[in-house]
Order: C-alpha cells, then structure tokens, then sequence
C-alpha cells in the first residue's frame, strides 16, 4: 500500500510547522509530497476521509518495554509494535531491559530486525549503558549506535555508580545520543514498595520517598553539567524533580525529561485497596506531584509523554501487593488519556499535546518523523478526537492486560496510523 | 389499648396463675430442698423471680435462682444472623449438679427455645431431674417437648397473632396480650 | 443487604474501616464469651459444622492456638495449615490457595501472611468468611481488639484514655489496630520510639508523636509496649538491642516516676530485658496475661459475629427461597 495516500478534509496538526487547520495531506512514496486545500491525488490513491478527524506527525513513544527476547509470555517485539499502533503510535523506543539484555550489537539487530518484520510502528532499539545491565563498566555503545541504538540506558535500574554515569554521558558525546536514566537512589527506595506517605503507613506498605528520586535527578543534572553530556531523565514523578530539571534547563544544561500518562493522572490513593494495577515504579505520588508534573509538561519541563508500557502477564499482578512486579501498560491508552484528562482538563492544548507525543520526542532522540513538513518520511496519526469508548484491557492488542485504567471512559481514539507511507492500523 | 392487641391475663391474673404454678413447682419436685429455677433469657428471668417470691412466701423455702441465654445454643444462627447482645447465663449458687432443676419461660411455642436450654444446662452439669414451666402456651410444637407446669393455654391463629408478656422491669407492666400480627403490605 | 444479619460484613481485614459501633459490638459480645472459658465444659455448640482453616504463612504459635481454642469452644471443625509444610512453600500462589479453599467449600479462613493486604486480597476472591490473623505490616485486628478489649476490663472505659504505644511502630501491625481501634473509641493515641522506626505520615492518622519514653510514661494511663524483633537491629534500625532498652525499655525506675499507675500491655512474645524489663512484666500492673486470656474470648465473638454473615444465605431464609 506504500504508494500514494491523501488524507482528505482532516485537521491537520503539525505544531513543528504551527499548521493548524483544515487541509488535505498527500503521502506518495512514504514520503509527505503536499499539504494543501482540496489537493487531486493520483488516480491510483488511496483517499482517507479525515472529516472531523485530526491528522498529526505520528506519535512517538521513547519508552517502551516489549519484553523480547526472554519473557515473550508478557509482550513481543511484534505484539508490542502492533500495540503501539493501535494506540496511534508510529514509532516506540523498546528498553534493553531483556534477558539477556540488549547490551551489544547483535541484540540490537535483533530488536532492529524483529521490529521490521513486526510491519506496525517502527521499533527504535535503545541499548544498555553498561554490560550486563550491572553498572560495572559501560557496553559497547559505539558499536550499538552503529547497529541502530538510539539512545542507551540501564532502565528498570539506576546506574548508582556516579562515576560510571559520568563515563557514560562523556563517552556518548561522541555518538550524538541521550543517555536515559531511570533516576532512583536504591539505597533510599529499595526496599520500598509504593510512594511513602500516609497512604503507605496506613496500607502498612514499605514506601519510597520522593527524595529517592529527587536526590539521583540532582545527580544526573549535574554530572550533565560538569560533562556537557545530554541526559534523558525517564518518568519523572516528583514535585522537587521537575523544579531541578526546570532551573537545570534555565542554566543550559542539556537534559530532556518524560512525563508518564499515569503520574500524570493518579495519585498513590489508587494504590487503596493493594491495587497491583496501580503499582509501578516510580510510584504514584501525591496531589501535589502529578500538579507539578502537569505544570513540567504544559512548560516543556518535561519534553515528552512516554508511557513507560511495561506489561506484566496476568497471574504476576493477582499476588500480595510487595510480591507483584512494578508496571502498567499504556500504549493503547495513552492517547486517550492525555486528550480527555490533559487536555480535557485544560492542562494543556491539543497542539502541545502533539508537541509532547511526536515534535519532542522524535527530537530528543533524534529519530525520524515528528513533522509533515514536506520531503520528510510518511509517519502519520489518523485520530477522533470526539470517540467515546470505554478502556477494556480484554481488548488489548498487547499480550497483557495490567492497566489502572480499565473501565475508564474516555475521548479520543487513534483511527489510522500510517509508517512509512503504509497504513498498519486502521479502526 | 389499640384495637391489634386483645389483653389475655391482667396483672391479677397472672399472680394468680403464678401462685398456682409455684405450688405446682413445690409438688412435682417433691418439696426438693435442692431445687433451683433457672429463668430463660429475657423474660423468663423475670417470670423465675416471680415464681422464687411466691415459693419463698407461700412455703418458706429458700430457693435458689439463676439465668440461662441459649443464644449460643439456637438452630437457626444463619436465618436470624448472630445477635450481638448475648444475655448472661448465671449458675444458682452451687451449679445444677443433682438438682431439681426448673426451666422458666415466658411463653412456649416451637420447643426449639426449650431444647436449646436443656442442652446448655446439660454442658453445665447434671441435674437430677429438669422440669419445664411456662407462663403461656400458646401451641404450635415443632420439636416433642411439653411443659410440665402452665400457666394459662392460649389459642393462636398461626401466623396472624402472637402472644406477648409484659413484665415490669423490661415494658412497665405485668400482663398477656394476644398480638394481630398486621399482613406484610408488599 | 441487611447489616442486622452480620454486623461486620464478609471479613475482619482490619480494624480501619470498622465503625466505633461495630467495635463496640464485638467487644460487649466477647464479654459473655469469656465466661464460656470458665466453665466446665468449654464449649457452646453455636459453630457447629462449621469448617474453619487456620491459614499460617508465618509462624505464630501465641494467635494460631488462640484461634484454635476459640473455634474449638465454639464447636467448629478445625485444620491448621502451616506454610512450611502446605504447598505453599512449593510456590503456590496467594491465588491458588484461594481457589483451593473455595473449591473445599470451607465456611471460614483465618490467615496470618507476611504480606500487607494478603487478607484482603483472599476476602475479594473467595465466598468464606476471612478473618485476618496479621498481614504484614498492615493490621492484627483481633490483636487490637483483645489490647482493647483488656484495658475496657482494667480501666473501665475506653472513652478519653490516654494510651500511648511503645517500640517499633513502623513494622508493626498491631500498632495499626490500635491505633484504629483506639481513636475509633474516643481514646488519645501516642506513639513512641525511635524516628527510625516510626513510619511517614503517622501524625496524619491523629495519634501524637513522642520521640522519649520518658515521655510517654509521663503522659500516658496506658502503655502498649511491642516487641523488638531481633531483625530490626539486623537491618539498621536500630544500632543494638543494649541501646534501645537503656533508651526506650520500659523498666521498674522509669515506671516509679509516673505521675499515675500505668497499665502496661504486651502483645507477646516478649524480649525481656529490651522493650521490657522483667519485673515490670510480671509486675502488679503488667496485664499481659489477661491479653491473652482474652484474645481467646475476642476471637470467639469476631467468628460468632461472622458466622451468621452470610446476607445472601439469611435473606433468602426470611425470603422463604426467593433472592
């Protein structure tokens, strides 16, 4: 189907070039050939009608954990990309977080490879800082960027050795990637279970405290500083955390940071109940937190909306509370979420949203995509903003179902995704 | 008085059934110097008490009294659902061991209540002979346990009336009514 | 559904949702109860075919025979099943055992885990009754209802009393209880140990905070002293048990300069000469072993109280079949 393509009549929403209104978009040859008013496709095209339907750069997800290789029963590389495309999601970032975990290159050829043979969204590998996932000593990261890494992280874990986080943001200078970083002082959090605070004390539940997080953020800002490195800080939660990031930026230190649908969203009280669903990691905080979260991502604090997708099969989450694993799924809900809590409450515009879900992250790690501009590549999001539909995890296209979100009504629905040219959903 | 209630005995004549049950009492056990009354909880304590003033006077015997609560001791704890309020069961001095032991209830009617009683003072020990005496009976035996001493026979229309005691301490008056239970309005 | 036919619902999870009534209720109704203990033959027939399994993940000796002699003298037929030698331990899961138990069609479960919320998370999955006999660090009701229970016997109210908890309340469920319980009946709740061991947020929940023993005995009419669990020194919080009993021991030369008679509890197993000195255990106001002799007679009205809970079952009695 890679030929032409005019998405006809649709709002057309490409904040990378303030475009906002209604136009027709013309895809030939998995490139964006047009934008204009009442375009002539080709008789050989493929017309969609977009009316009262808006028409975005594809959305990006840079933080994704697809599971394979080594835990297939939860999520494949194939599944996931499937997911990702029902969500409106035309590329994903998948972690090396695997077993074995993708640390060379020939892991990263691996997820390269299988995310081409999936056909859905692209799947962008990102590689291990360390060997091993150990924090002992750095990967081949050079050798892994070549192989197609785009970005590397030890995600899951913290890197808790400061001087090898030192070394792995001097060395990947030279590489033009961010290094990502899943802020977490395990000293102070390791035991925890969910945020600590009065809903933890009165659930009995060992708590992690926002200073867990805030005090490897203020870590990772400066080791940024001192070694003009490029930070990635994943799914920032705290209040204080996106206050450091925000003056950290003022100072010109080159970070980027991600904001995560569900601490945008929840509170620790949907823990209530030992709600395996709701526990994740970082934990959900409190009021005050997801306020200052939304303020990081309406300000551009925070660069982008990542889900942090972590599926987890089904008989993992029915256990005891500190016995269940951390993680939700989110592909196939983030959308709708931000459009009717984000953007629904005013948080935020729609043309920011796009901003955060497609212009800024295919900027932060520097990936394909993330405008229509003309001569750039056909990765495009068909999505009704005004779809009622109620989130039935049953449904999933993921192999797991562990949301806090089930049952939830919601507005906005992804109804084409198009990579490359070739639609790979369309609802 | 409200026309569903029909009075059954008055205050006379419940002392008079009282004076007449309490010389039973002395006869069937034999003028036992043991004896003990034992008052089913809630009014057949104060039917007990009543009966214990009445011997102590007539006969000049001391008779010994204690209360009995067969809440733990029901057949029917999932149909009612457990009452929170569980009365006191309290042993005449001494326990019921060899003793003439009389069972007071206000009214009997299934003989479910009776049963109950009997298998509880059964655990507490091993009176010489058990005796049943009730103020009113009003019929309706579901179990094949009969009183020994009566105060009054009252016929009852099952399922439309019911008969209720009134005792001083507990509803301000002594008496018998004969109850029209009102049909469920659906 | 009607209340009347349970007064506290399906389980006993904890104390925290209860209502002050309810409580009230289970405590009036272990009063008759302690008398069952005294008698000759002690037993009422009132669990009579009633199943009950006694589900132990942790070990506990002291509430394990406490409940096994309450559903004994209450008739019930009994199983003890410890983790160590239950499938458990080959990696069943929570969920597995819960799916077990139904299909065993038991009436009631009492479970002490290791896990907070355990005792939840089996109330939400099967149609037994769950009584929780402590859950992690979550909640022991029975255990706050038997310390409870004890100072109503000693104090005569619970109403406007000061009691105020001793030692480690940040692993502690029988903390939690009381806390609940207590505040619940209109007492004053204290807190008092090292910062280490007391949790964030435990201010919120409306007990005050007192870092010094010393402290506590001058504000107190109660104390509730709890065990130091060796594993707590282990882990840091603590430097060593020698220190924590010279500065938060409860001991005789402490106790004298109360300004009043303290009324000192334990819920067991004691480490004598670390939270509490010997001769203030066994001394004239230590009720230790009244706890234990009610915990038995509290645990007897919590499973007589939720046996008849079965709504669905009681309706249709009186429904004549219908519902």
């Amino acid at each position: 189907m890679s030929g032409k393509i005019l998405l006809r009549g649709g709002r057309v929403l490409d904040p990378s070039q303030k475009l906002d209104d209604v136009r027709d978009v013309y895809l030939v040859d998995g490139q964006v050939a047009t934008i204009g008013e009442r375009l002539t496709p080709g008789d050989d095209a493929h017309v969609i009608d977009c009316d009262r339907l808006v028409v975005t750069p594809g959305l990006i997800d840079v933080h994704v954990h697809l599971r394979e290789p080594g835990e297939e029963h939860k999520e494949t590389i194939t599944t996931g990309a499937r997911a990702a495309a029902a969500g409106g999601f035309t590329a994903v970032c998948a972690m090396p977080n695997t077993d074995p975990p993708v640390d060379d290159p020939a892991a990263v050829g691996f997820v390269v490879s299988e995310g081409r043979r999936a056909g859905a969204a692209r799947v962008y590998p990102v590689g291990c800082i360390s060997v091993g996932r150990r924090g002992e000593r750095l990967a081949l990261i050079g050798e892994m960027v070549e192989a197609g890494a785009v970005a590397v992280t030890d995600d899951g874990s913290p890197v808790m050795d400061s001087g090898l986080m030192r070394l792995a943001l001097e060395y990947s200078l030279a590489f033009g990637i961010p290094v990502a970083d899943h802020p977490e002082d395990l000293g102070l959090s390791g035991r925890g279970h969910m945020n600590e605070g009065l809903v933890s004390t009165r659930l009995g539940l060992p708590g992690k405290p926002n200073a867990a997080e805030d005090t490897h953020i203020m870590r990772d800002l400066l080791l940024a500083e001192l070694t003009g490195g490029r930070i990635h800080l994943q799914h920032v939660s705290t209040a204080l955390g996106v206050e450091m990031i925000r003056q950290a930026k003022a100072r010109g230190v080159r970070v980027s940071a991600e904001a995560t649908p569900h601490h945008l969203i929840l509170t620790d009280e949907a823990v209530e109940g030992y709600r395996t669903e709701a526990k994740m990691n970082p934990p959900l905080r409190s009021v005050a937190d997801v306020a200052a979260v939304r303020a990081g991502l309406a300000d551009g604090t925070l660069d982008v909306v990542a889900t942090d997708h972590a599926p987890h099969h089904y008989d993992e989450k029915e256990a005891a509370f500190t016995d269940a694993p951390n993680g939700v799924v989110g592909l196939e809900t983030s959308l709708a979420l931000m459009l009717t809590r984000l953007v629904g409450e005013g948080v935020i515009d729609l043309p920011t949203l796009v901003d955060r879900m497609s212009c800024q992250p295919a900027r932060v790690f520097g990936l394909l995509g993330g405008t229509l501009a003309p001569g750039g590549v056909a990765d495009v999001t068909v999505f009704d903003p005004e779809a009622e539909w109620t989130v039935d995890p049953k449904a999933f296209r993921s192999k797991s179902r562990n949301t806090p979100f089930g049952g939830w009504t919601v507005k906005g629905q992804a109804r084409c995704t198009i990579v490359g040219g070739r639609v790979v959903f369309e609802r | 008085m409200s026309a569903d209630r029909i009075a059954v005995m008055d205050e006379t004549a419940v002392r008079r059934a009282i004076a007449r049950m309490a010389r039973e009492i002395v006869e069937k056990s034999g003028g036992s110097p043991t004896l003990a009354l034992m008052g089913i909880q809630r009014r057949g304590v104060q039917i007990a008490a009543l009966l214990r003033e009445e011997i102590e006077r007539a006969e000049g015997l001391r008779v010994a009294t204690g209360t009995i609560d067969i809440t733990l001791y029901r057949d029917d704890l999932e149909a009612i659902g457990p009452r929170p309020v569980i009365g006191e069961t309290v042993l005449p001095p001494g326990g019921v061991d060899d003793r003439v032991t009389v069972l007071v209830d206000d009214v009997q009617f299934t003989g479910r209540t009776a049963r109950a009683a009997m298998n509880e003072l059964m655990d507490w020990g091993r009176p010489a002979r058990i005796l049943l005496c009730v103020l009113v009976d009003r019929g309706g035996r579901e179990l094949p346990i009969q009183p020994d001493i009566v105060g009054r026979h009252v016929e009852v229309l099952s399922g439309q009336q019911s008969v209720e005691v009134m005792v001083p301490e507990l509803d301000g008056r002594l008496g018998v009514d004969l109850v029209y239970s009102r049909p469920e309005v659906a | 559904m009607n209340q009347m036919t349970s007064p506290l619902g399906k389980d006993l999870v904890g104390l925290e949702r209860l209502s002050g009534q309810q409580i009230r209720a289970i405590l009036d109704t272990a009063e008759p109860f302690k008398e069952i203990s005294e008698r000759r033959i002690k037993k009422v027939p009132v669990l009579r075919g009633k199943t009950i399994v006694n589900l132990f993940f942790e070990a506990s000796t002291r509430t394990r025979v406490s409940f096994e002699f309450a559903e004994k003298r209450l008739s019930a037929d009994t199983v003890n099943i410890a983790a160590a030698s239950s499938s458990v331990s080959k990696g069943e899961t929570l969920v597995d055992t819960a799916r077990n138990l139904e299909a065993m069609r038991i009436d009631m479960v009492v479970m002490r885990h290791g896990s907070s919320g355990a005792a939840r998370f089996l109330a939400d999955r099967i149609p037994s009754n769950v009584i929780n006999a402590g859950d992690g660090w979550h909640e022991h009701p029975t255990q706050g209802l038997l310390d409870m229970l004890t100072i109503r016997d000693h104090m005569g109210r619970l109403d406007g009393l000061k009691v105020c908890i001793v030692g480690d309340i940040r692993h502690s469920r029988v903390a939690r209880s009381n806390i609940y319980g207590l505040l619940k009946m209109g007492a004053e709740v204290a807190v008092c140990g090292p910062q280490t061991l007391l949790p964030q947020g435990i201010g919120d929940l409306g007990v005050h905070v007192l870092s010094r023993v010393e402290d506590a005995i001058q504000w107190a009419d109660v104390l509730n002293v709890l065990r130091l669990q060796l594993e707590r020194m282990q882990a840091g919080y603590v430097p060593s048990l020698r220190e924590y009993n010279r500065i938060w021991g409860v001991s005789t030369a402490r106790l004298e300069r109360a300004p009043r008679d303290l009324l000192i509890l334990h819920p067991g197993p004691m480490n004598r000469g670390v939270e509490i000195d010997s001769d203030v255990a066994d001394g004239p106001h230590s009720v230790i072993l009244n706890q234990v002799t009610n915990g038995v007679a509290v645990r007897m009205a919590v499973l007589y109280l939720l046996a008849g809970g079965q709504p669905e079952k009681a309706e249709a009695a009186k429904q004549g079949g219908e519902a």
